[in-house]
């Protein structure tokens, strides 16, 4: 019999279960992967030292480019962090559309995941449903902040503008009859809330769809149940955070235990694994959807009860309204002043973590009191995540890494930076 | 979540001169510890019961060569008005002429490289700021703490990566973000902007080649220090509450 010697195997980063530019170089004997060593940086594209070269708001739009399918998020960890520089407070209602728009985020990542994982692991039904869903939540990223993915929504001291009262509507066209447009335009009559609540109504009957496709499915539970399982205590120290953590039984949440924007303010309950292996993964982030439902709703209903200001009354930092600016003079210098040169911060450093769809998502800035950082130091959930693939694929199957890396929600948008 | 303040209190009376500098700044709070103690320091917040920092959440590498520099004069230039933001193409570079003044690059402090690390407890649920100071600009070293924490392992590659800080002790250290034959530091602040070298097709030999790069850099908001009245006052609560705690 021929004796089987250990030979190296390249997975990606080409590979289409790579999610994007993965690069694993793989030890294999037979079919067991002895060793995995990820190269990552196919994706780098420097955002934090891009970021050391404009003045704070213009590199906004950066941070929605990092975690790409949770792209608020990112807004928001940036931004607080921005806002302890200078020590202001956005408005009460500010932080609640922030604490919908993530959650609204959260769903988004998570119907992402969930479809590519299904995607992955041989499941392809799942992907059409999430992707239907994850539609409608984009058309009300569009409503608010003007563009489908990349919003730039987030400011320090708010947010850009307060939700609009109108959806947009479907219009007319030869390829689709009147009756379909009607059903099409339902939800959309009144405002985005109006929107968000029918999305509410009908999301959790939606995620029991995906559910009976996938939960009780035989081959998907052949594929996760007991596949990479980690520990609670080595979850800890390999630094996870987010579902990955909550997965392995740790009840880590920062949304509860460092409560930021307004969930201190919502109602949610914090779902938490057993076992660490990647069903539970799945069926935690599964239910964190149910959960974002909930907080979704609470934030619709304060919302639509307590109008306000959605940005800090202070013109340093905000800019003022067209109107102010057309017969005002000092809101004219102001905005000249804002879009010319920005503001500086005085010296010294933050760091400001928000629990982004994939985990603690950390934004470090040190400022030497200038208009733009001296330093900007994003932690990505998932380079935690990935670094540890190493030590939880050992000894399980080809196969395996597929369904691990699936299990990790990698996306290298953040990973790389 | 602990307060900051009674945390910091106490690692002062238990560490006393082991660090050598700890404060509270915007309500977070930093301690400074010299890299020959690191790894006992670090230990010690990991184990003892008080502290209990199970997790290390971030490495940060930081090179303070340009820390306090602009690029613009603020006050001086007033009379004669500004000229555009485009100046050589060398800029972005340190040790250049800035349009009003020469940047110096601050050598030789001992205090250009530091690595910076973010721990967290679950226990207690704190969070604690630890900088070390690499004592060697020219070749920084500072010891490793993946023995400590697993989770170091990649967040030093990248500081090592990308500031040329060198890991002692750590078992792969290899480059971690740029590319395979990179060469060079890119975030240290005397590496451009733009890079420089860059691929590009080369039709005589039929594969791509690297060469230097070729784009104009232009620098549309130059770098402004101000320390006018607008931002006196969130200075000024930032400073008494810095008294308040320390």
């Amino acid at each position: 019999m021929a004796e089987f010697q250990s030979y190296t195997l390249n997975f990606g980063p080409q590979h289409p279960a790579a999610h994007g530019v993965l690069r694993l170089v793989l030890d294999m004997e037979g079919e067991t992967v002895r060793r995995a060593d990820p190269h990552i940086g196919l994706l780098h594209r420097a955002t934090e030292k891009l970021a050391e070269s404009k003045p704070y708001n213009q590199s906004i739009g950066y941070m929605d480019r990092l975690d790409y399918v949770s792209m608020m998020c990112n807004e928001h960890g940036y931004v607080r962090a921005i806002e302890r520089l200078l020590g202001i407070e956005p408005p009460l209602r500010a932080q609640y559309i922030r604490t919908m728009m993530d959650e609204v985020t959260r769903i988004l990542n998570h119907l992402m995941w969930l479809g590519s994982h299904g995607l992955d692991v041989g499941a392809m039904t799942a992907f059409l449903y999430t992707f239907r869903e994850r539609e409608d939540l984009m058309d009300v990223y569009e409503a608010v902040s003007g563009a489908r993915m990349h919003a730039t929504y987030y400011r320090p001291g708010g947010v850009h503008r307060d939700l609009p009262d109108r959806m947009p509507k479907y219009e007319p066209s030869p390829y689709r009859s009147d009756k379909e447009l009607r059903e099409m335009n339902r939800a959309r009559q009144g405002s985005v809330l109006d929107f968000l609540e029918d999305f509410c109504e009908r999301f959790p009957g939606c995620v029991d769809e995906y559910e009976t496709l996938l939960t009780e499915n035989r081959i998907w539970k052949q594929r996760l149940v007991d596949i990479c399982p980690v520990s609670p205590e080595r979850a800890v120290q390999l630094g996870f955070t987010g579902p990955m953590l909550r997965g392995s039984g740790v009840a880590w949440d920062l949304r509860k235990k460092q409560p930021y924007a307004a969930y201190d303010r919502v109602d949610f309950d914090v779902p938490v694994g057993t076992n660490g292996d990647s069903y539970d993964r799945y069926l935690v982030r599964v239910e964190e959807m149910r959960q974002s439902v909930r907080i979704i709703k609470q934030c619709i209903d304060w919302l639509r009860a307590n109008p306000g200001p959605v940005r800090i009354d202070d013109p340093k930092v905000s800019p003022p309204t067209r109107e102010e600016m057309k017969d005002d003079m000092e809101s004219l210098i102001h905005h000249f002043k804002l879009f010319t040169e920005g503001y500086c911060t005085p010296p010294g450093e933050v760091y400001a973590p928000v629990e982004a769809p994939k985990g603690e998502f950390g934004t470090y800035i040190i400022s030497d009191g200038a208009n733009k950082p001296y330093r900007v130091k994003v932690r990505p959930p998932c380079y935690y995540h990935l670094a540890a693939t190493d030590e939880m694929i050992r000894g399980y199957m080809l196969a395996d890494v597929v369904t691990l890396i699936g299990s990790l929600d990698v996306v290298f948008g953040e990973v790389d930076r | 979540m602990a307060e900051p303040e009674s945390l910091l209190e106490q690692l002062r009376g238990h560490f006393g001169d082991r660090l050598a500098d700890a404060r509270i700044e915007y309500g977070e709070a930093t301690v400074e510890v010299r890299p020959e103690e690191l790894v006992a320091v670090m230990a010690e917040l990991r184990d003892a019961r008080d502290w209990r920092f199970e997790q290390l959440s971030d490495i940060a590498g930081v090179d303070f060569a340009a820390y306090g520099d602009d690029e613009w004069i603020t006050e001086d230039a007033t009379h004669s008005g500004f000229s555009r933001g485009v100046i050589n193409p060398d800029f972005g570079r340190l040790g250049l002429t800035g349009i009003y003044g020469v940047q110096e690059v601050h050598e030789q402090t001992g205090r250009r490289f530091a690595a910076v690390y973010h721990l967290l407890s679950l226990t207690h649920n704190h969070r604690l700021r630890v900088r070390c100071f690499a004592p060697d600009d020219e070749m920084p070293m500072l010891p490793s703490l993946t023995d400590l924490w697993p989770s170091a392992n990649w967040p030093e590659r990248e500081a090592f990566d990308l500031y040329g800080i060198v890991f002692e002790g750590h078992p792969d250290l290899r480059r971690i973000l740029t590319d395979y034959g990179f060469v060079g530091h890119p975030f240290r602040k005397d590496f451009p902007l733009i890079g420089n070298v860059e691929p590009r097709y080369d039709p005589e030999k039929g594969r791509v080649i690297y060469g230097p790069v070729e784009i104009e850099p232009r620098v549309l908001v130059p770098r402004v220090i101000r320390e006018d009245n607008r931002y006196r006052g969130q200075q000024r609560a930032a400073r008494t509450e810095d008294r308040a705690d320390g």
